[in-house]
């Protein structure tokens, strides 16, 4: 019960995160997609700051041997390229860069019940298992 | 350059990174929002994942509870919204994370394939935003 309360935290932190960075916003993406037009460079800082914050606090992790409230860590493993990496990460920059909304703020912004980000959500969902249903090998997250 | 940030981004992405390294020193998972999603529907460790996301709707709420602005888009065409959405959670799959999981995560932990997948996400995502809305003329 305490590992959900604490996943639950974990997502209400990052949640508001998305909100103060100015993520949530769209508009706000694009504009910084939109290296042609006014650009507004925050997201790269939003970027920096996030990551910036990870490489310190990932290599305090790595030094215990297991997570406060699991048993173990589920680390992503592989370290090879292959073409459904590259493939995969240039669709989801295409659909990043038509709407303006990557999973985490879309979901956030669900809360609004915005007809838009109910729809992007709906075809987020749908897109993702379709793909389940295409490969039927595992995946790493 | 306009509507330029620096303050509210950093500070935005610091708590977005703080909850990254909280989950992974309390719960011993990678916040990828992608995987965690999809987790939820394809019944993989189900229940960690949705109280994940209900965290993240919870602060939706109570930002706007808080009074803190929620910058609605209106009439952006639905048709690309619903494309746009099944690109992001087909691709996400494909390449096995988004912004959060290979990009705030996977940076951290120093993953090669994540740098791969970041670089090659944001310049597809430049390069779409520009086609959108400089070629095809589509107001967003």
């Amino acid at each position: 019960m305490k590992a959900l309360w604490s996943a639950l935290g974990a997502g209400f932190v990052f949640g508001l995160g998305l909100w103060v960075s100015g993520l949530a916003n769209p508009k706000k993406v694009l504009g910084f997609l939109d290296v042609t037009g006014n650009w507004d460079a925050s997201l790269a800082l939003v970027m920096g700051g996030a990551v910036a914050v990870t490489l310190a606090g990932f290599r305090l992790v790595s030094s215990v041997k297991k997570p406060i409230f699991e048993t173990n860590f589920e680390i992503p493993a592989r370290i090879d390229l292959d073409l459904s990496l590259v493939a995969g990460a240039a669709i989801f920059g295409i659909g990043w860069g038509i709407g303006g909304y990557c999973p985490g703020p879309a979901l956030t912004v669900f809360a609004t019940l915005s007809a838009e980000s109910l729809a992007f959500v709906a075809a987020m969902v749908a897109g993702g298992l379709l793909h389940s249903a295409l490969v039927s090998q595992g995946e790493t997250p | 350059m306009h509507d330029f940030t620096p303050i509210s981004a950093l500070a935005g992405g610091a708590l977005i990174g703080l909850a990254s390294v909280w989950l992974l020193a309390a719960n011993g998972r990678i916040a990828g929002v992608s995987g965690i999603l999809h987790g939820i529907f394809s019944r993989s460790e189900a229940q960690w994942r949705a109280w994940f996301v209900s965290g993240l709707l919870l602060a939706g709420l109570a930002w706007q509870a808080a009074g803190g602005p929620v910058p609605l888009r209106e009439g952006f065409p639905s048709g690309w919204i619903v494309a746009a959405g099944l690109l992001v959670g087909f691709g996400t799959r494909m390449g096995g994370g988004c912004t959060s999981g290979h990009g705030v995560c996977g940076l951290g932990r120093l993953s090669l394939r994540s740098l791969v997948a970041v670089v090659t996400f944001m310049a597809a995502g430049m390069i779409t935003t520009y086609v959108v809305r400089h070629v095809l003329g589509v107001a967003s």
